[in-house]
């Protein structure tokens, strides 16, 4: 079963005509993953590389029953591709973008709000459960199909947290990349409730990073709501406050948004810390049951 | 993306905000006249010199000074021009003052403090008001939360008059300062969103014995993902008050923070290269910066980073820690090695690849004959660098 992402799945790539676009709608294709076509304003109509190419994702969800969309589209654009996608229908739209201005998420998240559709980034590598879909930009054999869920603010940590699990043998049902910006879709306690509701996932680990207030958020909803056994690692313990560390949303401000105060509220929930990323899996395993 | 307090000033000019009446000055010379034409101007006396640098506390840092007549504020500037200016923001070295703000004088009737900012939990724009205007914010709020009032934007709406209304009316003001607040609470709204901007603050917002209502200090940050569409504000960064380094790094879009460790980083991915520094720090040594290469890397931009982290003399080692997805270990080992081979290696280097093309680019790192230390996964790297470097605490 998993979450997000399955058998069903039936991708539209928006920007698929665009170089990261081409280069991962293949990646998803080869991975199994049913990308079923894209979206480029002006190509409509035409094939690139065995994908056939719609004008509009109203066009291509009518043509080719799409529910899911992701988005390879350029910053000042993208806000604008989640919008389309939504009002096309489609059920869950991943945008892999890095950049996108933080004031047009904050439209698109008003413009979301009432709507089924499910928003998963900006800037996040994307959403796979292994064996079944890949939707977004992670190498697909560092994953193996099995029963941990795992959610996390960064990129590469996600890797290593996925093949660490692998090397394990413990697997995952869905690791999902919930994107390192401020103002974004599912944030930890929308992933934390659909893993706790699959059968497939026997445990969950968290990845969180500096800003904002997600990790202690998360800590509280495990402590009061989850019964699945829970490992966290949150990274920026030697981050400076004041600075953006990367991620437009990693950045300790006002006092707030801590590595050191995200932990102990994790603690305090009972969830496992790996004390380094180099610690993931194991940390994981010592609370598996 | 920050800007000087002046800068800030023009920008609300621009959008029908009032401020008072000064000339930015970046020579000491032009102190005495641009003070004499602004007190014919305003027919007032009383001159305020501020230190224009990019840090909070200026005031009580004695980088804010309010004088009599020209000659007083030249005497004034000269003690604070061109020399360093320590806040509790700026550290202990402090920031050398290139550039001055000489303002006219105010006569403040009352202080208030009104800021706006994006509420990441909220994920709307949040416009946040005090009475205790003057005071350190971070502390009002730690202290006595509910000395500040917030209002929470519907983007589809925009700031409402009514939600401008509660916030001048809870604050306590009365008629003429209300509408004016009201009306500056507006004003400032569209100009956050007007500029892309991720925080706009005003400390203190006055209202003058003559009732008016005034921006008497700005502070404002951009969104650097929006900055592309404003290139006049782009236009406004003033490189003296960033770290040489930084600026260089961005050049070639990387993302660099220099910190006050001995060990380089290079990591692909904002995440794994926060957690690098960390476990750097778990095995007892300090990183000497953060560094993410980002995820489509070309050769060229790998080079670039290696010779970054090769030019700080504070570096005595360094660790590539590289976990490939799309950005490929070849790719990443192409780079060090060429780096390598136009600037030597000074310092000892160990290097942890994984993931996307890891068997080539080891390949290629141990056929180079440089001496790499390579590292299994990321703690035997992060050991290694602290063996070979040795602790620091």
């Amino acid at each position: 079963m998993a979450i997000l992402a399955s058998k069903q799945t039936r991708v539209v790539v928006h920007g698929l005509t665009g170089s990261a676009g081409t280069f991962h709608a293949k990646q998803m294709r080869d991975y199994g993953t049913a990308v079923v076509g894209g979206v480029t304003p002006g190509k409509g109509g035409t094939v690139h590389e065995g994908f056939p190419i719609y004008d509009t994702a109203l066009q291509a969800v009518a043509a080719t029953g799409a529910n899911t969309s992701v988005i390879f589209v350029p910053p000042f654009g993208a806000a604008d591709s989640i919008l389309e996608a939504a009002g096309a229908g489609i059920e869950l739209v991943v945008c892999i973008t890095e950049g996108i201005p933080v004031l047009d998420m904050v439209r698109v998240k008003r413009a979301l709000e009432g709507k089924s559709c499910r928003l998963v980034g900006p800037n996040c590598p994307g959403v796979i459960t292994p064996g079944a879909a890949k939707l977004g930009i992670m190498p697909g054999y560092i994953h193996k199909p099995g029963s941990v869920g795992i959610v996390s603010r960064s990129g590469t940590l996600t890797y290593e947290a996925a093949f660490q699990l692998t090397e394990l043998g413990l697997g995952q049902s869905t690791a999902v990349g919930i994107g390192g910006d401020p103002v974004k879709g599912l944030d930890f306690i929308d992933c934390l409730k659909l893993f706790d509701a699959d059968a497939d996932t026997k445990a969950i680990l968290l990845i969180g990073e500096i800003g904002g207030t997600s990790e202690e958020d998360a800590a509280a909803f495990v402590k009061a709501n989850i019964k699945k056994p829970v490992a966290a690692f949150v990274a920026g313990l030697t981050a400076p406050p004041g600075r953006r560390m990367g991620h437009a949303g990693a950045i300790i401000s006002g006092g707030k948004g801590k590595a050191s105060d995200k932990i102990a509220a994790l603690k305090e929930a009972g969830i496992a810390i790996a004390p380094t990323p180099a610690d993931l899996g194991k940390t994981l395993a010592s609370v598996y049951r | 993306m920050k800007i000087h307090e002046y800068q800030a000033k023009s920008l609300l000019a621009k959008f029908g905000l009032p401020v008072p009446t000064g000339t930015p000055v970046l020579a000491l010379a032009d102190v005495a006249p641009a003070a004499e034409k602004l007190i014919q101007s305003t027919s007032n006396e009383t001159v305020v010199v501020k230190a224009q640098i990019h840090a909070g506390g200026r005031g009580k840092g004695g980088g804010v000074k309010v004088v009599k007549g020209a000659a007083a504020a030249s005497d004034a500037a000269g003690k604070i021009f061109g020399r360093p200016l320590v806040t509790h923001q700026t550290g202990p070295g402090g920031r050398i003052v290139k550039r001055l703000l000489i303002e006219q004088g105010v006569s403040i009737a009352r202080e208030l403090y009104a800021s706006i900012l994006v509420d990441r939990a909220r994920s709307r724009v949040a416009v946040m008001v005090s009475a205790a205007g003057g005071m350190d914010i971070e502390e009002v709020a730690a202290k006595s939360p509910e000395k500040i009032l917030i209002e929470h934007v519907d983007p589809a709406v925009g700031l409402a008059a009514y939600q401008a209304r509660n916030l001048a009316y809870t604050l306590g003001l009365k008629a003429e300062a209300a509408k004016g607040v009201t009306g500056f609470l507006l004003k400032l709204y569209s100009a956050f969103m007007a500029l892309d901007a991720s925080l706009l603050e005003i400390n203190p917002l006055v209202i003058t014995s003559s009732a008016e209502v005034l921006a008497l200090d700005c502070k404002m940050t951009f969104d650097d993902n929006a900055l592309e569409r404003h290139k006049d504000v782009a236009e406004m960064r003033d490189l003296d008050e960033e770290d040489p380094t930084e600026s260089e790094a961005r050049k070639f879009d990387l993302n660099f923070i220099k910190l006050d460790g001995n060990i380089g980083c290079m990591v692909n991915g904002a995440g794994l290269a926060m957690a690098t520094m960390d476990i750097i720090k778990y095995f007892g040594a300090t990183p000497a910066n953060f560094l993410d290469v980002g995820g489509g890397a070309t050769k060229e931009k790998v080079t670039a980073a290696f010779k970054i982290l090769t030019s700080d003399a504070s570096v005595k080692g360094i660790f590539v820690n590289i976990f490939g997805g799309i950005m490929k270990c070849d790719v990443i080992a192409g780079g060090v090695i060429a780096a390598v081979a136009e600037i030597g290696l000074r310092v000892p280097l160990v290097v942890r690849l994984a993931g996307t093309n890891v068997e080539l680019g080891t390949k290629m790192l141990a056929e180079s004959g440089l001496p790499i230390t390579t590292a299994s996964d990321m703690a035997d790297g992060a050991r290694k660098i602290v063996e070979l470097v040795g602790r620091t605490q």
